[in-house]
């Protein structure tokens, strides 16, 4: 089903119509109401009459997650504190955290579009929502309950963590969609494995999975293992939380509310536009929102835009699955590695567990790359020479794929430790 | 003819072993022939317990990598040249051994025989005169 016609199927000129006038706005807005916006505009010479259309969108200055920080908690707000109804903050993975504020605006246009996405993904209100996704200042936990609200399905705001209750109210109150982080949804696919569990025995038929990057493989691991369709909802808390953008039934791309948030991508290193289908990294300028409005931020994701028609109908610009955040990219003797490569490698295998960890060294001025990968006790051979093989194949596929060379160690199962949340892929004990 | 016998994937670090014999006594499971093949990362305990579903299911639930196998246990007769006999005997049908090793067993030395066909194996064996554990 589609949620909002009117805009999901909207053609090209009235969607740029619609950011254009909203871009033009937004613009003079921030230019009045955020000092950081002003001090910037003025120090490019740009003055908010330049910006006539989304054409001048490459004119306007970059926002880094470090301008959150530096202006940390309030002061890129645009409003008066008065205004803001809920406050959210990152979890601070990689630094400070930072704040993100709303306005009841903004959570009403945030529900619209989790209602978007949830449709897409066949969500009606038939459906009983488990969302084990955390709730608190995580954007995710909160920021899909309203929107399931709006769909008028059930919630179960169970939140993440305690496993077995999860699987109880899976079962006693009958779940139909399970929304959480991709690791955490291959952790309770696994909990179920051993409480003697089949999927048959779930009503489970759709997965809402998102804020962490996972690859096509993990996708078919866990339709196969829970026995549901897995989508990948999109989002960050910066721009909003999840629901900027999430998959229809198609699959094909992750339609982007661009009405709201306009989409760019850019070379990270030249920072110029790139064309429609080349992969660089994603930028998102929101266009309606209130309590803070972000021009052109840099997502450190990587991903690449498509406008044509989906199959679904949907207008909306498609992105690509996510590769990988710049962020968990490893440099390893000059080349990029992604940790969602090597689970791409390890599920194609069809011979380990998808569980693995990256540890990264420096000995002797060369970085070392051992990738840890658990033995699935169901391909487990009782001769050391079968282990060994598979060990050898398990380092020449990744090898293939990297071009590089790595060290591959198999551990014993359950020993890499499992998450709630986001998966910690990345040991890196290279001096920063 | 053929015996199961348990093999559990070890990482070489400390201790495993001691976890391994911990579970099997807490839940009365005798042992009565192991053996430990290593390589440099790390290590296959095979053994031969009373209770073999018991045992595996017991170290599962404990997260070791744990699986069942057939093997053949010969009883070796107390003579001169007797495991050479066998061994000759799996030479002529053509059956490889994957890896073996004994224990003693009441009053008679007793070899644990991994081959790709354990039924085969302890066929060929009995057909010879000679006798396998149950
Ligand atoms: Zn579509």
């Amino acid at each position: 089903m589609i949620w909002n016609e009117h805009i999901e199927c909207c053609s090209r000129d009235a969607m740029t119509q619609r950011q254009s006038d909203g871009l033009r706005k937004m613009v003079e807005r921030l230019y009045f109401n955020v000092p950081f916006y002003r001090k910037k505009f003025q120090e490019m010479d740009l003055s908010p009459h330049d910006i006539r259309g989304i054409e001048d969108l490459h004119k306007l200055p970059f926002t880094y997650k470090q301008d959150l920080r530096d202006n940390y908690p309030m002061g890129l707000f645009a409003v008066p504190q008065s205004e803001i109804v809920r406050l959210h903050a990152s979890s601070g993975t990689t630094g400070k955290q930072t704040v993100v504020g709303y306005t009841r605006k903004d959570l009403d246009m945030w529900s619209e579009v989790v209602a978007r996405c949830f449709s897409a993904a066949g969500i009606s209100k038939k459906d009983i929502v488990q969302i084990a996704y955390g709730y608190g200042l995580f954007t995710g936990g909160l920021g899909l309950h309203y929107g399931t609200e709006k769909v008028g399905a059930s919630v179960i705001p169970i939140s993440g963590g305690n496993t077995h209750r999860q699987l109880q109210m899976m079962q006693d109150l009958g779940s139909t969609v399970l929304a959480c982080t991709p690791s955490y949804a291959l952790y309770l696919a696994e909990s179920l494995e051993k409480a003697g569990i089949t999927r048959e025995q779930t009503k489970l038929r759709v997965g809402i999975f998102g804020a962490e990057a996972w690859t096509n493989e993990m996708r078919k691991e866990l339709e196969y293992k829970l026995g549901l369709k897995a989508f990948d909802i999109y989002g960050l808390s910066e721009i909003m939380g999840p629901g900027v953008a999430c998959e229809c039934e198609c699959q094909n791309g992750l339609h982007v509310n661009e009405d709201h948030f306009i989409p760019e991508i850019i070379d990270p290193l030249t920072l110029e536009p790139l064309p429609e289908g080349q992969v660089g990294e994603l930028v998102f300028t929101t266009i309606t929102k209130e309590g803070l409005p972000l021009l052109r931020y840099r997502t450190r994701d990587l991903s690449a835009l498509h406008y044509d028609t989906c199959s679904c109908g949907r207008t909306l610009v498609r992105m690509e699955k996510c590769k990988g955040r710049t962020d968990d990219m490893l440099i390893i003797r000059g080349v990029n590695v992604f940790p969602s490569q090597i689970e791409s490698v390890l599920l194609n295998m069809h011979e380990t567990s998808p569980h693995y960890q990256l540890i990264v060294d420096r000995v002797n001025n060369l970085d070392i790359l051992e990738v840890h990968v658990e033995m699935d006790e169901h391909f487990f051979a009782d001769e050391i020479r079968k282990i060994e093989d598979l060990n050898k194949r398990i380092k020449h596929n990744i090898e293939n794929t990297l071009g590089i060379s790595v060290g591959v160690k198999l551990v014993e199962p359950n020993t890499i430790e499992r998450s709630e949340g986001k998966a910690k892929r990345i040991i890196d004990n290279r001096k920063k | 003819m053929t015996i199961q016998q348990l093999s559990v994937f070890l990482e070489n670090k400390s201790g495993r072993l001691l976890e391994v014999t911990k579970v099997l006594a807490e839940h009365d499971i005798n042992m009565s022939a192991f053996s430990i093949a290593d390589s440099s990362d790390f290590g296959m305990l095979r053994m031969i317990v009373d209770k073999p579903e018991a045992a595996y299911t017991a170290l599962k639930n404990n997260n070791f990598s744990v699986n069942i196998t057939q093997v053949v246990g010969l009883v070796v007769p107390d003579t001169a040249g007797s495991l050479y006999n066998a061994l000759e005997i799996l030479k002529k049908d053509n059956i490889e051994v994957e890896y073996m090793y004994a224990f003693s067993f009441k009053d008679n030395a007793t070899v644990i025989i991994r081959s790709a066909n354990a039924e085969q194996t302890a066929a060929a064996l009995k057909t010879a005169g000679f006798q396998t554990m149950d």
